[in-house]
């Protein structure tokens, strides 16, 4: 198998709880993220499922290099880049950008559409001149479903509306014809009548421009428009993952089968039963023994409480982390 | 404080709106004018020398002098005038230095965060606690009393104010997710600071400067009231000196000193005004959604703004 564009290794990230007293070191953390291991295809969609405070936009944050990886790697392209100087990162952001979930904070309201997009040109010193950099603004924004372009580039990002300015952000993103796109809930913001179009262009710009996107999202129903593949994420740890069709159609682990029950399903005939998880999410700094699901695991026996269960392949390309797989 | 998403363009508008703040803005220009078109309206030039005469001493407001000479029988209005060259040029020069320190400590700060920031705010800190007015008498006395000292002293006593004021607005701004995404595209620090922190910190800048000028102004004063100003030059303050310790009390020649009082007060009033108004015109507070922007609103045809019979008849 080739080498994979993003392949991530025991990644950890741990922040340090409460005020560190002088010269001590810390003794308790918050497992952001707890050991995610993760590869990614050129080209292919990675959905990067879970609910909200299980790490996933840690995740992000630590692949996009805008918080420091406490362990692990982070090869991109070949290049670890969990361990890179400075040089190496500036380098690679041209080729992983990210989309954020809120388009209405996240454009700078003094800055117009068209120095919004072309300023991760002016950051890599990438145009030579500004009609260069109006060109490529313009390709841009025309592939982010803004047309015409021209319209768009004198505008500010509160003359626009949410699904428009989404599209700016996408737009920007695109400019630097990156190979990885980081999508952090880029629709979780948006009218539901927008995000379909969203999400069609994030699928097309994959299909199109061949650009690996990893998806993140607490909403399951999304994750088929755009995704190959789907992680699930509990906790700071990848309880499953496999490709969309294997995934949905046959959950292996037992959260992912509580997250998908309570999917609305199209047809009210094929309508699952639903698995209620009890209690909440346990606290992220005294995470419980052994499996960290089991407290709320509908299938935990005793043994879960001691064994922690590494992430193994079933078939296919499925992987769950549940010592139970054999039984089910 | 923080800039919406109106920006810039919003904020003359709404300064204009504010009666306060263009009265201000008004006395603010018209002291300007004073002071730079003193040489043509003087009646007489304070700089002349004279022989003074000892009937020409403390006499009251007449014809030739409107309001009075003072205690070496100089024109009154005509120091008066001069006099505002010396109050705003210390008062922009000196605020100029305050606000450019206290801005750089201030972004620097809180943009670095960690260590930087605790050694800066410290520093801050003992700044501030120290009176301003007691030290800059010594630094002045032991220094050579010239203009440049006292721009010098003023300035680099007064940024402590802004530094804060600074730091906190780029505390705010710096956890917006545009600068998240600026750093995400790769842009280093001094790119973000120049791009989206310090846009961002300016308008505060802008209402702070003002208001610091009418403080810079306030100190000159007095420092030249004590006796500390300048010699070689005749500001609002030394004035003020001149007269309090020449006998104009004494010889009850009130003009010698409510006139350079009165220049002080019209000075120091219009920047606060000014500022205040600036302050009100860039409050996130009293700017509206983007959505609820009044201007669509009332461009709206009447039959928008009110239900159709289908909406009516759909809450019955």
């Amino acid at each position: 198998m080739n080498e994979p564009l993003l392949r991530v290794r025991g990644l950890r990230k741990l922040f340090p709880v409460g005020r560190r007293a002088l010269g001590r070191a810390p003794d308790q953390f918050v497992h952001a993220v707890d050991d995610v291991g993760l590869d990614l295809a050129a080209g292919e969609a990675l959905a990067l499922v879970g609910e909200s405070g299980c790490g996933k936009s840690t995740l992000a944050l630590t692949l996009l290099g805008l918080e420091t990886a406490t362990a692990g790697s982070i090869h991109f392209e070949g290049n670890d880049l969990a361990a890179a100087p400075a040089s190496v990162w500036k380098a690679a952001r041209r080729h992983i950008q990210m989309i954020f979930q809120d388009p209405y904070e996240s454009l700078n309201p003094l800055m117009t559409v068209g120095e919004i997009v072309a300023e991760p040109l002016h950051v890599h010193k990438l145009a030579p001149n500004a009609a260069e950099r109006r060109r490529r603004s313009v390709a841009a924004l025309e592939d982010a479903g803004l047309k015409p372009a021209e319209h768009f580039l004198a505008r500010f990002p509160h003359e626009l509306s949410g699904g428009q300015r989404q599209r700016v952000a996408i737009a920007a993103a695109l400019v630097l014809e990156p190979r990885l796109l980081v999508a952090d809930e880029p629709v979780s913001m948006l009218d539901v009548s927008i995000r379909a179009e969203i999400l069609n262009l994030l699928a097309d710009l994959k299909m199109r421009r061949s650009i690996a996107v990893l998806f993140i999202t607490h909403d399951l129903g999304t994750v088929s428009a755009v995704a190959d593949r789907i992680a699930v994420m509990y906790l700071g740890r990848i309880v499953e993952m496999g490709t969309v069709q294997e995934v949905m159609t046959a959950p292996r682990h037992p959260y992912t089968q509580a997250l998908l029950s309570v999917v609305p399903a199209p047809n009210p005939r094929l309508r699952r039963q639903h698995i209620i998880l009890q209690g909440e999410t346990p606290d992220p700094v005294k995470l419980p023994t052994g499996c960290r699901f089991h407290p709320r695991c509908p299938v935990a026996v005793e043994r879960c409480r001691t064994i922690d269960p590494p992430l193994q392949t079933i078939g296919g390309t499925q992987a769950a982390a549940c010592i139970r797989l054999d039984e089910a | 404080m923080e800039t919406t998403a109106a920006g810039y363009r919003g904020v003359w508008a709404r300064l204009r709106r504010n009666p306060m703040g263009m009265i201000g803005l008004i006395m603010l220009v018209v002291a300007i004018g004073v002071a730079v078109l003193a040489p043509w309206i003087s009646p007489y030039d304070p700089h002349a020398v004279t022989r003074v005469n000892i009937l020409d001493i403390y006499q009251p407001p007449s014809p030739a002098h409107w309001f009075g000479t003072d205690d070496a029988g100089r024109d009154v209005l005509s120091n008066f005038l001069y006099g505002a060259r010396v109050s705003l040029t210390v008062g922009f020069f000196a605020s100029f230095i305050s606000v450019t320190v206290g801005g750089l400590i201030g972004i620097s700060a809180g943009f670095l965060g960690g260590r930087t920031e605790g050694i800066l705010m410290r520093f801050t800190d003992i700044m501030l606690v120290i009176p301003d007015l007691p030290l800059a008498v010594v630094i002045v006395a032991l220094t050579k009393p010239s203009l440049t000292n006292i721009i010098l002293v003023i300035g680099l006593l007064g940024w402590t104010g802004t530094a804060r004021l600074v730091r906190a607005q780029t505390l705010s701004v710096k956890q917006r997710k545009f600068v998240v995404r600026a750093r995400a595209i790769g842009a280093g620090n001094s790119y973000i600071i120049r791009r989206h922190i310090f846009p961002l910190v300016l308008p505060l800048i802008v209402v702070n400067t003002v208001l610091v000028i009418s403080l810079a102004i306030l100190n000159e004063s007095t420092l030249s009231f004590l006796g500390l100003g300048d010699p070689a030059t005749l500001s609002w303050g030394q004035m003020l000196n001149y007269a309090f310790t020449r006998g104009a009390m004494s010889a009850g020649a009130w003009w010698a000193l409510v006139v350079p009082g009165f220049g002080i007060v019209w000075v120091v009033l219009s920047c606060t005004l000014l500022g205040q108004g600036l302050e009100q015109a860039l409050n996130p507070r009293l700017t509206t959604h983007h959505l609820a922007a009044d201007r669509t609103l009332k461009n709206l045809p009447r039959w928008e703004l009110e239900p159709t019979p289908v909406e009516q008849a759909g809450n019955v």
